[in-house]
């Protein structure tokens, strides 16, 4: 069995992960406990709660923002990446009514 | 039961955002204080809200009276304790959404303007667009009035407790009034919970249960709860700079409608979480969670930001507003029974109008004239006024 079916990529890095296990749980595992800072202070963030109600836990999961790793499953081959809080949502077009 | 007793000059039940403020100046003034609080500091409606400290709001009257002198209360007396409750002035912007709306808010900015409040019509979208890069672009445009301003509400009732306390206030939580004591019609004080307290001012500050205290001493006052949900975005960076809301918000503040009424108020918060309201409806004391209220403020929300759209509601949170059948607050002492003071029924209004209700008060309690006129908000004049 290729190693490669139970990794998924945190920022490019492959991370093992065990059959059920969440994307937070594997990266807990793997000795990553910080994956996004918070807006003021810089301060790093990880998992809090552990149960889906804090959102602390954000990243962002094939393109998906503002995952709580926590709660999505781990998947071989996922692109999982630490969240930018800096990245501003999209300008609505002007309208041309 | 404890048969301990207390004394105070002044007794303020309900540790809420209107007690702590009434509490500090109390205590600043020299009178000595005891607040009582069944649950514990801000449980009630003070930790279920926004924090609005607005003037743009408010209906001509002494409402606005109360709202523009509670402004510089919070500006002026308090300006050196601004962030401890994280007092920002981020301005508040009215979005219009047709020609006629538009009128309608350029004659509302006009008069206004007459009454001192500043505010700045915004005669198109693009301009709207200069203060908020993300709001809809369909909209008409709208009005801008810069001394609409924001505090963290819980910091603000803590904060102003511990500076009560600093001045000798006492403040005992998990502590139920279960009595107001009276004598030859006059309010002498409280049986509580942990015992009696006799003071010389009672002082109701229970918010939304303010009916049921000013009943234990067979005082009549209609308050009855308003409720709305909050909703908290996942954070996302600032995308929503002021307090933005449509001009139809200040028609539903008014209103005595019993259903469910919606109007978009959307605000950034520094950790780039976005609150939306605003909902009321008269369920009574009802907790649980209404689909039907937080799916119409997601919509509504929308249409002042359709950038919003996929950015997903972390929680919601519901409260209780505290109004009378008038939409005025009761304030002062009621002539039905001295000693029995009263200071509620702000509706959505009790963080920005606290602390000038606050000091009114301390005024009144040391038998000084007040900077208002307090005749307006008089507990009597809702004696036979049915809650409606």
């Amino acid at each position: 069995m290729n190693a490669q079916d139970d990794t998924i990529r945190f920022d490019g890095v492959p991370v093992p992960f065990a059959p059920g296990q969440t994307i937070g749980g594997a990266l807990s595992a793997a000795g990553i406990v910080s994956w996004r800072t918070t807006r003021r202070d810089a301060a790093p963030r990880g998992l809090f709660c552990g149960i889906g109600v804090c959102f602390d836990c954000l990243v962002t999961v094939d393109g998906a923002r503002t995952q709580r790793a926590c709660l999505v499953a781990a998947c071989a081959g996922q692109d999982v990446r630490s969240s930018d809080p800096d990245e501003p949502l999209p300008l609505p077009e002007a309208s041309h009514d | 039961m404890s048969s301990s007793t207390a004394r105070a000059d002044v007794v303020i039940v309900g540790a809420g955002v209107v007690g702590a403020a009434t509490a500090y100046f109390a205590a600043l003034a020299g009178l000595s204080v005891i607040v009582v609080e069944r649950g514990s500091i801000a449980s009630g409606t003070s930790s279920r809200c926004e924090g609005n400290v607005l003037v743009s709001d408010k209906e001509v009257g002494p409402e606005l009276e109360l709202s523009l002198y509670s402004q510089r209360v919070w500006r002026e007396d308090l300006a050196e304790h601004a962030d401890l409750w994280e007092f920002e002035s981020k301005g508040g912007l009215v979005v219009a959404r047709s020609a006629s709306s538009m009128r309608a808010l350029a004659d509302l900015v006009a008069h206004q303007r007459t009454l001192g409040i500043r505010a700045d019509m915004i005669d198109d979208i693009a301009g709207v667009r200069e203060l908020e890069p993300y709001i809809n672009p369909a909209l008409a445009g709208g009005a801008f009035y810069p001394d609409d301003a924001q505090v963290q509400p819980l910091l603000a009732t803590h904060q102003l407790l511990r500076l009560a306390r600093e001045h000798g206030a006492q403040v005992r939580t998990r502590t139920a009034v279960h009595g107001i004591r009276t004598t030859g019609g006059r309010a002498e004080g409280v049986e509580t919970s942990a015992g009696r307290i006799s003071a010389g001012a009672v002082v109701n500050c229970a918010g939304p249960w303010s009916g049921e205290l000013a009943a234990l001493a067979g005082v009549h006052l209609p308050v009855l709860p308003r409720r709305g949900f909050v909703l908290v975005t996942e954070p996302v960076p600032v995308t929503v700079h002021h307090k933005v809301y449509a001009a139809e918000y200040v028609g539903d503040v008014a209103s005595s409608d019993a259903g469910l009424q919606v109007s978009p108020v959307v605000e950034g918060t520094p950790s780039g979480t976005i609150l939306m309201g605003a909902s009321r409806e008269r369920v009574g004391f009802d907790r649980t969670f209404s689909a039907d209220a937080v799916a119409r403020i997601a919509a509504s929300g929308l249409g002042l930001f359709p950038a919003l759209r996929d950015v997903g509601v972390q929680r919601a949170y519901s409260g209780f507003r505290p109004y009378c059948p008038d939409h005025l607050p009761a304030i002062g002492e009621d002539a039905r029974m001295p000693g029995l003071w009263h200071a509620a029924g702000h509706e959505g209004a009790g963080v920005g109008l606290s602390v000038g209700t606050g000091k009114l008060l301390a005024q009144a309690m040391r038998g000084m004239p007040t900077d208002l006129d307090l005749a307006p908000f008089r507990p009597e004049r809702l004696e036979g006024v049915m809650a409606a």
